[in-house]
Order: C-alpha cells, then structure tokens, then sequence
C-alpha cells in the first residue's frame, strides 16, 4: 500500500515558492554572531573566572582598603579617611626609604643581570663539544626557587661556615647581610643569580634568531668580535634586550623572598624595599590601609616605569624585516 | 692576481662526506659556475674558498697564497650569500660601507668608495634606505655593492639569483656579466640552475655527490658530457637516455634495447668494444630525434606539448619508456596516438657505460 501513497519523485521547478520563507540572510547572520558570542563567553569564562577571584576583587578590595584608617587594634570599626591617608603614607619616612632602596636595588640587579646573561648566551651560542651541558645549567636558575636560591646564599655567607665569608677572609665578623652598607648588595647578588636563568634563555633565544649568513657576512667583512658584537649582534637583538629590561625591571620591583628569607628588610631597613615593606604593614604592624596606599603607589611605579621603557627603548629598537 | 686553486680538497660532516678529493683550477678574470643539484656539495666548496668551513684534507690557494690558515676577511674575497645577508638595522649606505669600516679605513676615502659601488649598481637614489624598504633585486644590488665595495680579486656568488622572479633573474644575469667584466676579477659562482650556468661561464664545473664531474666550457659541456650524470643534468628537456646492450645486427656491432637496436658509427663500435662495457647508455638529444616513417626506433606518439617557438613531442617506445622530440616550429607536428618511427644520425648519440656512467668513445 505503501507504494500508492508516496508521490513520485517529481523533479522540484527551480523557482516553486518554498513552504517556509527562506530566512533573511542578515537575520543568520546574526545568528550566527550570536551563537560565537556565546562560545566566545564559555572559553573566556574559567580564565575571567580566575582573573576576578585573584586579581580584579584584590584589587578593587585593595583601593577601598587604601580610603580607610585600620584600626590600631583588631576588632574595633575601620573609619574612612578618603585620600587623606596617601599623603600621610607617602610622605612618610618608611615609604621614601623604601623608594630608595628599591631603586638602588633595580639600578644594582637589572644592568648586571643583562650584562651576564648576555655574556652566558654568547659563550653559550659556541659551537663546541658539550656545550648543551653548559647551556642547562646556565638556565638552572630559572629552575630553582626563590626560596632554595635564599637558603644557599644565606649558607654561602654565614659567618662560621659560608664558603663566600671564607674565600672574602670575613670569617666569624658580622655576617654581611647585617651589615648596613653590604646588605643590599649581597641581596642583590642572589637576585641577579636568581633571574639570570630567565635572562640567559631570553638571550640565547635571540641569538639563535640571528641569522647565521649575518654572522657569515660579518666574518668576510671583516669584523673582530667586538665590532660584530657591537654592530650587528647588540642591534639585531635590541628587541630582546629591551624585553628583558621590562620583565627584569618589574621582577625586581616585586622582589619578596629573598628579603623576607635573608634580611626580613634589616639592617636598619637598608634592605626594605616596597613590597617587604607592605608585607611588614600588615602582617606585622596590623595595618591593612597603610599597606594599601603603598601597594597601590608600587602598581603606578611599575606602570609608568614600563610605559616610560616602553616609550624610550622601542625608538632605538630594531625589529628585523 | 685573482686564481684559485683547490687541491685534493674533501670535507665530512659526520659520515657524509660532503666534498671528496677535489681539484678545480679557476684562472684570474675567469667566471667559473659551480653547478650541481641541491646536496652536491657545491656550496660547501664555495665556504670552504670563503673560509667559512675548513676542509678536513688539501689546500686551497687564493692569488699566490695558500689560504687555509687566512681568515677569510684577509682571503681578498667578496661573498654574495643567496638571501643576500644584508644587516637589517643600517641603511643602504652603511651597509655598503661596514667591510671598509671594519677595515679601519678613514670617513673620506670610504665615502667616494661607497658612492662608486653606489653608482655602479644604481643605488645612489636609496642610500637611505634601510633593507626591509628595498625590494628583491634592489637588495640583491646591495648585497653586489657591498661585495664590490672592496675590490677584491675573487667573488663568490652562493645561488645569487635564486630569490628573484624570473623575469628579473634574465635582466641581473646579464648584469652581472657586464659587471664581472667592467671590474675584471674572478667569480665563483654556485647555482643549481643550468640556465644559468649555460649562459653566464666561462667554464662549468659540474658537481655530483661532492665529485667534480666535468670541467670545460658550457658548449662542450653540452656537445661532449664527461658522464652520464652530466648528459641528463644538462640541456632541457633533458637528453633521452635508453639502456641496452652490445650486440650485433647484420656483423656490425650495435645496441640492443628493449626499444629497439641502435645502429653505431664505426668509431663508436670501436670504442664499445674497446670499452669492455656490458650494458650500454645511450644518450640522444631532444633536437637530435627526427621523427618519420623510416628510423631504427618504433615509437607510438603520447602527447604532443606546443610551446610557441617549439613543440615537445613525447613517445613511447616498445617498452614503454618515454624519448621526448623537440621539433621547431616549421617542423610537421604528427598526431597523439600515431605510431612513428624515430631516427637520429649515430654522429649525434653519446654513448656511456651504464655501470660506471663513464662516456665512451669521443
């Protein structure tokens, strides 16, 4: 019976009006934008998700923090003092301190790191035997904690059994991490140590972008090393010199560890730089408002530093065709 | 004075070995072309004159000097690298003048050198320039001013026109002749490209598997290939080689193939037999091939390829393997699908010893 009910397959005239109007072509379209919109929101959600959770609610948390006088003991209500408080904490001794040690602390390690983890990476970029034994261990450090980098250089200058104070004749004199004058150097040390792996794998990847016929040209030109270092090496890797100075600069900003493990901002707070000193606000001495003002004063330093190198570095910048 | 000379030059990396035992005199003024396929060592050879390798055996002599223990800045030589190796971040003008600069000479005289290099390639309009403003063969013109800034006795010229469009690699090619010329020094200069060989040597020296093969002018390069390997890698279309083995029709001595028996000339049948070869090439040129109702080949016609100027007949012998005959343009076209008979003067067949790819006879 089947066979009576379907209708033979007529072939369809090309232009018969279809049952259900086509649909607009704009209203698919939007459809379809709509239907991405969405996939768009599901993708960007866990990262938003994490993003709001640990860095916008701290940070609006931080700004409401920074309008209120903490209470000088737990328990008792917080009182407003709108910007009242950014004058009295940024005038303060604690902060100019802080901002000068944390300067002459960027000055000692930024320079010096870039220094030596250019000059690892070219040693490093030698052809000769073995030489990937000495590229891993010239990027260990990237490997190795801040707190494991803290506890061997605090052995290393121990003033009874540090090999650093032995070799430097310091045996059993005040450790140099108490000393006012050498602290923030000998910080500084174990710093430069500690990002000197991110430097040296930065560098090396540069120099592995050059390309060999430069350096070929370079040799039948007869440049020494020093010119092809100079005129060609330097400028080809600008791009990556100058990335190094921003994330050198603001790692160094944001330095915690080390000072928390080996000097805890002492001796004679020659050591406190500005994010131990927020840390020693509240942790310390109980107040959560002081230690916003300044966290918020660290987060404008580090933009306009960035934008400042931004700004200055990328005219001399060249980045290769 | 700009010779060179390498001598039983070879060279390994690792178990390849890249160059072997090689000898190659280039005579002062002289335009040598290196031509091989990609592999075959001829850029090794060109860094080993540069400097830029050291060879594991031999010695290489630049002017009157032994050059293997001189830097290559001192070896007086220029180098054009293939992607030209500009330095990206110097202008023009600095680019041009960094070998002189390198050199210590003084801002005056290094100034009228580069505007003499300048000039003699035309870039005195884009001094300023910096590369990545520059198009292909603007930047191949750099890289020429800054090789000839110098003047040394020997240029060595790594595929130099490779990264051209065709229609500019014409125009350059004869510019460089032109240059070589007007400044009258040496060139080494390593291509792939047999066009190129063809038209700008003074000799060819064609490289297979790190061996020089043949050395000699470009016509007698194609007229007389030293080998087999030379014979297919010279001339387009390539030359037709079919394979078979000495035999003899009628008393004389001939080749029998699964094609068909190739008649020899008296000499020729002297030099198979005096050859001791067991399997024979036999080589006959595209232009060679005549196609018609008599000739010892039997042949059905497959396609037929017109290409103005000339047409590419393509057949097929009894075995099935393909000789292609160029015709000119007068020439009678025959149809897809005929069947032909292919014929050729035995003057014009190049004989080779299928087993070692040696050429037999003249």
């Amino acid at each position: 019976m089947s066979a009576a009910v379907t209708p033979a397959p007529a072939p369809a005239p090309p232009d018969a009006p279809a049952g259900v109007p086509e649909p607009h072509p704009g209203d698919r379209h939007r459809r379809r934008r709509r239907r991405e919109g969405l996939l768009a929101v599901g993708l960007l959600a866990p990262s938003m998700l994490i993003f709001a959770v640990f860095v916008f609610y701290p940070f609006a948390r931080n700004i409401y923090l920074s309008l209120y006088s903490t209470p000088p003991f737990p328990d008792l209500p917080s009182r407003f003092v709108g910007l009242s408080q950014y004058g009295q904490v940024l005038g303060s001794h604690s902060f100019l301190n802080s901002l000068w040690v944390t300067a002459l602390f960027v000055v000692y390690t930024v320079p010096m790191g870039l220094v030596l983890g250019l000059l690892l990476a070219l040693l490093a970029h030698q052809k000769l035997k073995g030489i990937r034994a000495f590229r891993t261990v010239f990027a260990s450090p990237v490997a190795t904690s801040v707190a494991v980098a803290s506890v061997i250089f605090f052995t290393l200058l121990n003033p009874q059994v540090g090999l650093f104070t032995y070799w430097l004749g310091q045996q059993n004199q005040l450790s140099v991490l108490d000393n006012p004058t050498w602290a923030l150097v000998a910080v500084s040390v174990v710093t430069v140590w500690q990002n000197l792996g991110l430097t040296f794998i930065l560098m090396s990847a540069g120099l592995q972008a050059v390309p060999d016929e430069l350096l070929e040209a370079c040799e039948i030109d007869g440049a020494k090393s020093w010119a092809r270092l100079r005129h060609v090496i330097i400028p080809l890797l600008s791009p990556t010199i100058f990335f190094a100075v921003v994330v050198g600069t603001i790692l160094s900003l944001q330095s915690f560890g080390q000072i928390d493990l080996l000097t805890q901002g002492g001796p004679l707070d020659r050591t406190n730089l500005l994010v131990y000193n927020i840390y020693d606000q509240v942790f310390n001495q109980n107040n959560a408002g002081r230690a916003a003002v300044m966290a918020i004063a660290l987060f404008f330093i580090t933009l306009v530093l960035a934008l400042i190198q931004i700004r200055l570095l990328e005219r001399r910048v060249t980045y290769a065709s | 004075m700009g010779q060179v000379a390498l001598r039983g030059v070879s060279k390994h990396y690792g178990a390849v070995e890249a160059v072997r035992a090689f000898d190659l005199e280039v005579t002062d003024q002289e335009f040598l072309v290196l031509l091989g396929p990609s592999g075959c060592g001829k850029s090794t050879v060109l860094r080993i004159i540069a400097g830029l390798e050291d060879p594991d055996r031999g010695t290489v002599v630049i002017g009157d000097r032994v050059v293997n223990d001189i830097e290559p800045k001192d070896r007086d030589i220029a180098m054009v690298f293939q992607n030209y190796a500009l330095y990206p971040h110097m202008t023009v003008e600095r680019n041009i003048e960094f070998p002189l600069k390198c050199r210590g000479m003084p801002k005056p005289e290094r100034d009228g050198l580069v505007a003499d290099a300048a000039d003699a390639l035309g870039l005195t309009s884009l001094l300023d320039r910096r590369p990545a403003q520059l198009s292909g063969g603007q930047r191949q013109r750099v890289a020429l001013a800054r090789a000839i800034v110098r003047r040394p006795e020997v240029f060595l010229m790594d595929e130099p026109l490779s990264n051209l469009d065709a229609k500019l690699r014409v125009q350059t090619r004869t510019e460089l002749i032109e240059l070589q010329r007007r400044l009258a020094t040496t060139v080494v200069y390593v291509t792939h490209d047999q066009i190129e060989g063809m038209t700008m040597a003074d000799r060819l020296a064609v490289m297979n598997e790190g061996a020089l093969e043949q050395v000699a002018p470009p016509a007698e390069v194609y007229a007389h290939p030293a080998s087999l390997f030379v014979a297919r890698f010279i001339g387009s279309p390539p030359m037709n080689t079919v394979t078979g083995t000495p035999a003899r029709f009628d008393g004389d001595l001939g080749i029998e193939t699964s094609g068909g028996q190739i008649p020899l000339s008296p000499a020729q049948r002297q030099a198979v037999e005096a050859s001791g070869a067991t399997t024979v090439a036999v080589g006959m040129r595209p232009e060679r091939l005549t196609i018609g109702t008599t000739g010892p080949l039997p042949a059905t016609v497959a396609v037929v390829e017109s290409l103005g100027a000339e047409h590419h007949v393509i057949c097929r012998l009894a075995d099935d393997q393909e000789v292609i005959v160029r015709l000119g343009t007068d020439a009678v076209v025959p149809k897809e699908g005929s069947a032909v008979r292919l014929g050729f003067g035995v003057e014009h067949l190049h004989l080779f010893d299928a087993s070692t790819g040696d050429r037999i006879g003249p």
